[in-house]
């Protein structure tokens, strides 16, 4: 399965490439043109999240994004070693009610609920807490995959892709 | 694309411009922004996101921050925003039924605060 890894400084800035490379790729992969929105908010989302883990236990670690074309379907993983403190877990968002919904963010720039808003937005969600950090797994389906040769890579400083190829 | 910001006074309120993409990166300068206003003496805010491209939950919690800080002055924030993608994180969150959305800036403006 081709399979684009990227590793990132987790530095906020780097959350936008990751937004950029996954919508890229899930568009490649033959994702719904109406889904990219929900792979662009969903990836970001979680990208920021371990950007966020990172930065506060261990800011020398690289983020990892690893975006892989199933042929029918488009997987995205974003990977932190952020241990385990402090994790958040999925929960339900209120939906309802005023003063619950204004509580879930505080005063910071750390919103909380990245993994609430990836769970409203994604069907196929898998998230798995470890004494090592969280793997977040999200899957869309692939209905009209764009086949190409080779997939580019680009250059983007502070952050490194790999690509691996479809096995033959 | 980075995010761009101009404000300029309607009747009673403040009406803020935002246009670009809001994420981890560039709330900061949002959260800024709204802060600076407040503190100036702005407590009727219109958030005008018609040409925001991208809103994430940071922009989100920037966004009830806001509104918080004006409701300690008892003053309002209101949002414009007709794009559907954008709105869908509000949805998501249950922030619909804490902001006031408008269609347009003249609705958002004339609302009483």
């Amino acid at each position: 399965m081709p399979t684009v890894e990227l590793r990132f400084t987790p530095l906020p800035a780097h959350v936008r490439t990751a937004r950029l490379v996954a919508v890229s790729l899930a568009r490649r992969a033959g994702v719904d043109e109406h889904s990219l929105d929900e792979v662009r908010l969903a990836v970001g989302e979680a990208a920021s999240r371990a950007v966020g883990r990172h930065a506060a236990s261990c800011p020398t670690e690289p983020v990892l994004v690893r975006l892989t074309d199933g042929g029918d379907a488009f997987v995205a993983e974003v990977v932190d070693v952020a241990g385990d403190n402090d994790v958040d877990h999925l929960h339900d968002l209120p939906g309802a009610d005023d003063d619950p919904a204004l509580d879930l963010f505080g005063d910071d720039l750390s919103s909380g609920v990245e993994l609430a808003v990836i769970g409203g937005l994604v069907e196929d969600l898998r998230v798995a807490h470890t004494s090592v950090g969280t793997a977040v797994t999200m899957t869309w389906p692939a209905v009209s995959p764009v086949r190409s040769p080779g997939v580019s890579q680009a250059a983007v400083p502070g952050a490194a892709f790999g690509h691996t190829p479809p096995s033959a | 694309m980075d995010l761009s910001l101009s404000s300029r006074t309607d009747g009673d309120k403040t009406v803020v411009e935002v246009g670009g993409e809001i994420d981890v990166y560039t709330a900061p300068k949002l959260r800024e922004r709204i802060v600076e206003l407040v503190e100036s003496g702005s407590y009727n805010l219109v958030i005008d996101m018609e040409r925001v491209e991208f809103l994430d939950s940071t922009g989100l919690g920037v966004l009830v921050g806001g509104l918080k800080r004006v409701r300690a002055h008892d003053g309002s924030l209101r949002l414009v925003c007709t794009q559907d993608r954008i709105l869908k994180i509000f949805r998501i969150t249950g922030l619909t039924k804490v902001f006031p959305i408008h269609d347009s800036v003249d609705d958002a403006v004339a609302a009483q605060s």
